[in-house]
């Protein structure tokens, strides 16, 4: 790892100025940038530490929106979010305990790897993205892999995630890694059915539009029997083919309705 | 070089460290607390686990700094105060719950950090708590045989006399 000088502001603020120096990189749990500094991916001249901030955590319902902090915890998202109980249960799979001690939901929607978990939940539930600038709403926010609509040095402050009818995520773990071979998440709202897929496409984790039609009339799994997502851009690589994983987002989503609760 | 105070098991202790330096780093080299132990520095193994202000977490994955005035512990805070085997250690021995051992601190530290959250866990709790915790001997079995094991011992325990 190079050397970089390490900072741990206490306020929101302080840490917008720190970031301001170009070279310097926001730190949330370093579950994702702590093993990318060790393999020398990254340079920063400082790691700005995002953890002492007493403003970016916690987890709480505002009206009919769960709100929570940019540098809450998966673990707490899983023990606090109960009015939300799919993005609990999504949030209680995410790696291992000690990851889900640390990673932080801010981090993983930062870092927007194809095959996280979160960026699902969020595009799926049409959450807004709040940074220390802006409101971002998650159809804009996601703009394929590794790539977001967030500027150099912005802050994930919060997340809020509008409260669906009825939801449920379908993982299927690559067992090594325990990301999301493909991940499907289906969320039902007064107004229409939203279904998101991560870990399948080569661009990153995008809504399924002939899922969401088929289910706005007919909320069950019969109506998106037969629906095939389509190979072409998806992700091969030794876990899966284009095939497969296209064959398993069509599975994934029958079950999420199923289960949807 | 920013300082950095923690407590270790229990000891107040304070060193100079560079902002890369990972809590593991600090344990083993600064304190000599080689229990811990790193088995891939990739964050996949679970050998380097210890518990920071109570959880669960992987030292090779976070940097002292970030800790300044937490509470650690690590294997060696884990044995009863005259050097004997803690309830948990003696079950992995009982239970043939290591081979080689190199997993062992941080099966151990995972246990204890379950056994807080969940007294009674089941079979399938327990392995998928040991999730972040990989073992290249022992097929596990017997892993989780000695954590069921001082789960009971733990919950058989008589409560002292207040
Ligand atoms: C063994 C293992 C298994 C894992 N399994 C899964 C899994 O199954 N599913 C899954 O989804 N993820 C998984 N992860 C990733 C994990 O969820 C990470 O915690 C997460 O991706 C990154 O969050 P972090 O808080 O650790 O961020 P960091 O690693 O600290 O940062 C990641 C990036 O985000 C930036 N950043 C951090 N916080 C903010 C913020 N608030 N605002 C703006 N930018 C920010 C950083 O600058 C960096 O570029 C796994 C990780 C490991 C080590
Ligand atoms: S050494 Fe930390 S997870 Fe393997
Ligand atoms: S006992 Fe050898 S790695 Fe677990």
């Amino acid at each position: 790892m190079y050397a970089f000088e390490f900072v741990k502001p206490a306020t929101i603020a302080e840490a917008v100025k720190a970031l301001a120096d170009e070279d310097a990189q926001a730190l949330g749990g370093g579950q994702t940038l702590i093993p990318t500094l060790k393999q020398r991916l990254a340079s920063p001249s400082a790691l700005v530490s995002l953890n002492g901030i007493a403003d970016l955590k916690g987890v709480a319902v505002e009206g009919r929106e769960l709100r929570i902090g940019g540098g809450t915890t998966h673990a707490t998202v899983a023990r606090e979010a109960r009015t939300y109980p799919a993005l609990a249960a999504l949030a209680g799979h995410i790696g291992d305990p000690a990851v889900r001690n640390r990673g932080t939901i801010g981090g993983s929607l930062a870092n927007n790897d194809p095959s996280a978990d979160y960026p699902a939940a969020a595009l799926a539930s049409g959450a807004t993205i709040v940074t220390n600038a802006r409101e971002i709403a998650a159809d804009d926010y996601f703009q394929g892999m590794f790539t977001t609509a967030l500027e150099p040095g912005e802050i994930i402050t919060a997340v809020r995630f509008p409260i669906p009818q009825k939801a449920n995520y379908q993982k299927f773990a690559q067992p090594a890694s325990r990301f999301a071979l493909v991940g499907v998440f289906v969320a039902k709202f007064a107004d229409g059915v939203r279904v998101a897929v991560t870990g399948a496409s080569e661009s990153g984790v995008f809504r399924w539009s002939e899922a969401e039609a088929a289910l706005g009339g007919n909320f069950s799994a019969d109506a998106v029997k037969g629906l095939k997502a389509d190979a072409d851009g998806m992700i091969g690589d030794l876990h899966g083919t284009p095939e497969y994983r296209a064959h398993l987002i069509g599975v994934l989503t029958a079950r999420a309705v199923a289960a949807a609760a | 070089m920013p300082k950095v105070s923690l407590k270790v098991n229990g000891r107040a202790v304070s060193r100079d460290v560079e902002g890369r330096t990972l809590l593991v780093e600090l344990l083993r080299d600064g304190l000599g607390l080689t229990g811990t132990h790193v088995g891939c520095d990739t964050s996949q193994c679970g050998a380097c686990v210890v518990h920071v202000d109570g959880v669960a977490l992987k030292s090779c994955t976070v940097f002292a700094s970030d800790i300044d005035g937490a509470e650690v512990r690590t294997i060696e805070g884990m044995a009863n105060p005259d050097g004997s085997l803690g309830v948990i250690q003696a079950a992995f021995q009982d239970n043939h719950g290591l081979q080689c051992g190199f997993c062992t601190p941080g099966m151990v530290m995972s246990a204890a950090a379950l056994l807080t959250e969940n007294p009674n866990p089941s079979e399938a709790e327990i392995r998928a708590y040991l999730e972040g915790n990989i073992c290249r001997c022992t097929g596990y079995h017997n892993i989780v045989k000695s954590i069921q094991a001082a789960a009971a011992q733990m919950s058989a325990r008589p409560v002292a006399a207040e």
